[in-house]
């Protein structure tokens, strides 16, 4: 038993990580129609910004504390820059190109980003600092459940809480789920889109950098490649949630966490991949908008 | 006598070979309502599409003066919300509300162009943004008190009866506080009841001093509202007037009976 609830809470940290990505996929898709293939580096970007201020930080002793919450906010706002800056040169000129063309543009972006990073840091892994130290009261259920996993547990859900807050309640929130809707008509009311577009790029890439945070940390080494797998995964997640649905990215996100732990745990981690993806071409099969994606047919 | 608040000189709208709008020229002045009609395909709706910065039109001149002054602000070329912020708001001829919003949250959208907090004050929650929020609130609600869905505030625009969701359009494109009403077919398909409501509220809307340019099929609404009526056909303006001169005008009875 204590295996089973082993796997399900790495399977929820997984999944939660996910999530932080896939929201970026999921929100950009709403507002813009585009698969953003160039998302996975900006998480990339992340890891690697927080992984730099978490060294420099530590060398000059500050406490660990500091170092979280400085290493994150700096992530985040570089990624965000990031984010920003990719949309302004990458898909904004292609807003009225056929759909191929910026999904094009986001590959390239995406390969343009790794090989940077490839060129700027180093092809190697680099250990990345232990940021979160093992809690003394989680010690006799350390075996089931790491201080790591909760702390990415707790930061995520305070995430999405303030996600679900910024998109139901302000006026910003507003205008994005406005422009998701109809962008013509959301400009009809005097939204100004190229702004709600800037945000949610800018909102998807703090996200994902704070993912990046969490899980270089978690595993303990990041290189300029991780960025794609974790982008395939969380691209993934979104699909199997419905893409464009935020509540979606966040269940398709849990689903395939818990869906890979419990195949590593109980087939093979060589199998982890296999059971994520034939998961989701099952979903497709059967439900081809996702589990709470609406049907395209609502899109005039 | 005061300038008009729209006045649009020679606007001429080409698709590809086909010329949808011919040197047009139309002007709604201060506290009228002015109706445009014309046969199907006459260009009315993509007249208002020129106009609000959805197309951008070939030639032409829009320009738009608010009430008791004489700064004209020249929208041609603008794109829609900067129309929107200038003064023009508009329905559609087929309803496009925001669906999956509800119907308060429909009109505070409206609202958007108005107020200012961004997205910092709104997790800070400073006493400014508290109080424009509030604000919002208290505006929408009013708008909806004036077209009389107070009561569903809380449901989705999509779940509101038919003719309930033209008048919430309209709701939300006065929350935008437009110099100019743009209303496109807005009886289109309601029934005797709701076109006689749709009326009374346009009356109402324009006894407060609100402008107005209907776009509008049913020749009874529009001889009962308008102060002025433009008729268009192919693309050009082919008469304008009161209601009686257009009536017994021969080339409109022409172009509606299709000579
Ligand atoms: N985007 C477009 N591309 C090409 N042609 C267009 C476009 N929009 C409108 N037209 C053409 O312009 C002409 C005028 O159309 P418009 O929709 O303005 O007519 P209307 O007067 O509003 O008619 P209705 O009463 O049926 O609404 C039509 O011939 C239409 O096919
Ligand atoms: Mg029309």
């Amino acid at each position: 038993m204590d295996y089973f609830i082993e796997l399900f809470c790495s399977g929820i940290t997984r999944g939660a990580i996910y999530a932080l990505i896939a929201l970026g996929y999921t929100m950009v898709y709403g507002i813009i129609g585009l698969i953003n293939f160039a998302h996975g580096e900006i998480y990339m970007i992340g890891a690697f910004t927080s992984f730099i201020v978490a060294t420099v930080l530590s060398i000059y002793g500050f406490p660990l504390l500091a170092i979280i919450v400085v290493a994150g906010v700096a992530a985040a706002v570089w990624s965000s820059a990031y984010g920003f800056t990719i949309e302004k040169i990458a898909y904004k000129p292609l807003r009225h190109a056929p759909r191929l063309s910026p999904l094009i543009s986001a590959i390239g972006m995406s390969i343009f980003l790794q090989n940077y990073v490839l060129l700027a840091q180093t092809s190697d892994f680099l250990p990345f600092p232990e940021l979160i130290p093992d809690f003394a009261f989680m010690e006799p259920i350390a075996h089931i459940v790491g201080s790591s996993d909760l702390v990415i547990l707790i930061t995520t859900t305070v995430v999405m809480i303030i996600l679900t807050f910024v998109i139901k309640f302000t006026r910003i929130g507003k205008a994005m789920r406005a422009t998701a809707q109809d962008r013509t008509m959301a400009m009809l009311v005097g939204i100004n889109v190229n702004n709600v577009i800037s945000a949610t790029f800018i909102i998807g890439s703090a996200l994902a950098a704070i993912g990046g945070m969490l899980i270089a940390s978690h595993i303990g080494q990041i290189n300029f490649y991780i960025g794609f797998i974790a982008g395939i995964k969380a691209f993934t997640a979104a699909v199997l949630g419905g893409i464009g649905s935020i509540p979606g990215a966040v269940l398709g996100s849990l689903v395939l966490g818990l869906t890979e732990s419990f195949a590593t745990g109980y087939v093979s981690s060589d199998y982890e991949d296999v059971f994520a993806f034939a998961l989701l071409v099952l979903i497709l099969i059967f439900k081809p908008s996702g589990l709470l994606g609406k049907d395209e047919t609502q899109k005039v | 006598m005061t300038t008009p608040i729209l006045k649009v000189t020679g606007l001429t709208m080409d698709f590809g070979g086909i010329r949808a709008l011919d040197s047009v020229d139309l002007d709604v002045r201060q506290g009228e309502i002015a109706a445009l009609i014309g046969p199907n395909g006459a260009g009315k709706t993509t007249f208002f599409n020129c106009v609000t910065g959805i197309y951008i039109p070939t030639a032409g001149e829009v320009m738009l003066t608010p009430a008791g002054s004489n700064k004209s602000k020249n929208l041609k070329g603008l794109k829609p919300n900067q129309v929107t912020q200038r003064g023009l708001a508009r329905t559609f001829q087929n309803i496009r509300l925001f669906s999956r919003m509800t119907v308060l949250e429909n009109v505070m959208i409206g609202r958007h162009c108005r107020t200012k907090a961004f997205i910092l004050g709104a997790i800070l929650r400073n006493r400014a943004t508290r109080r424009e929020e509030r604000k919002i609130l208290e505006y929408s609600y009013a708008l909806l008190e004036k077209v009389g869905l107070a009561n569903q505030a809380d449901e989705f625009a999509e779940n509101l009866s038919y003719g309930a969701q033209r008048r919430l359009e309209i709701a939300r494109a006065l929350a935008t506080e437009p110099l100019l009403l743009l209303l496109d077919e807005p009886a289109a398909g309601m029934n005797p009841q709701e076109t006689k409501e749709l009326d009374e509220l346009i009356k109402k809307i324009s006894r407060e001093g609100q402008a107005i340019l209907l776009i509008e099929h049913d020749m009874k609404l529009v001889m009962s509202l308008s102060d002025r009526i433009f008729v268009m056909d192919y693309g050009k303006m082919i008469a304008k007037g009161n209601p009686a001169e257009i009536r017994t005008n021969p080339d409109v009875i022409k172009a509606y009976l299709g000579e």
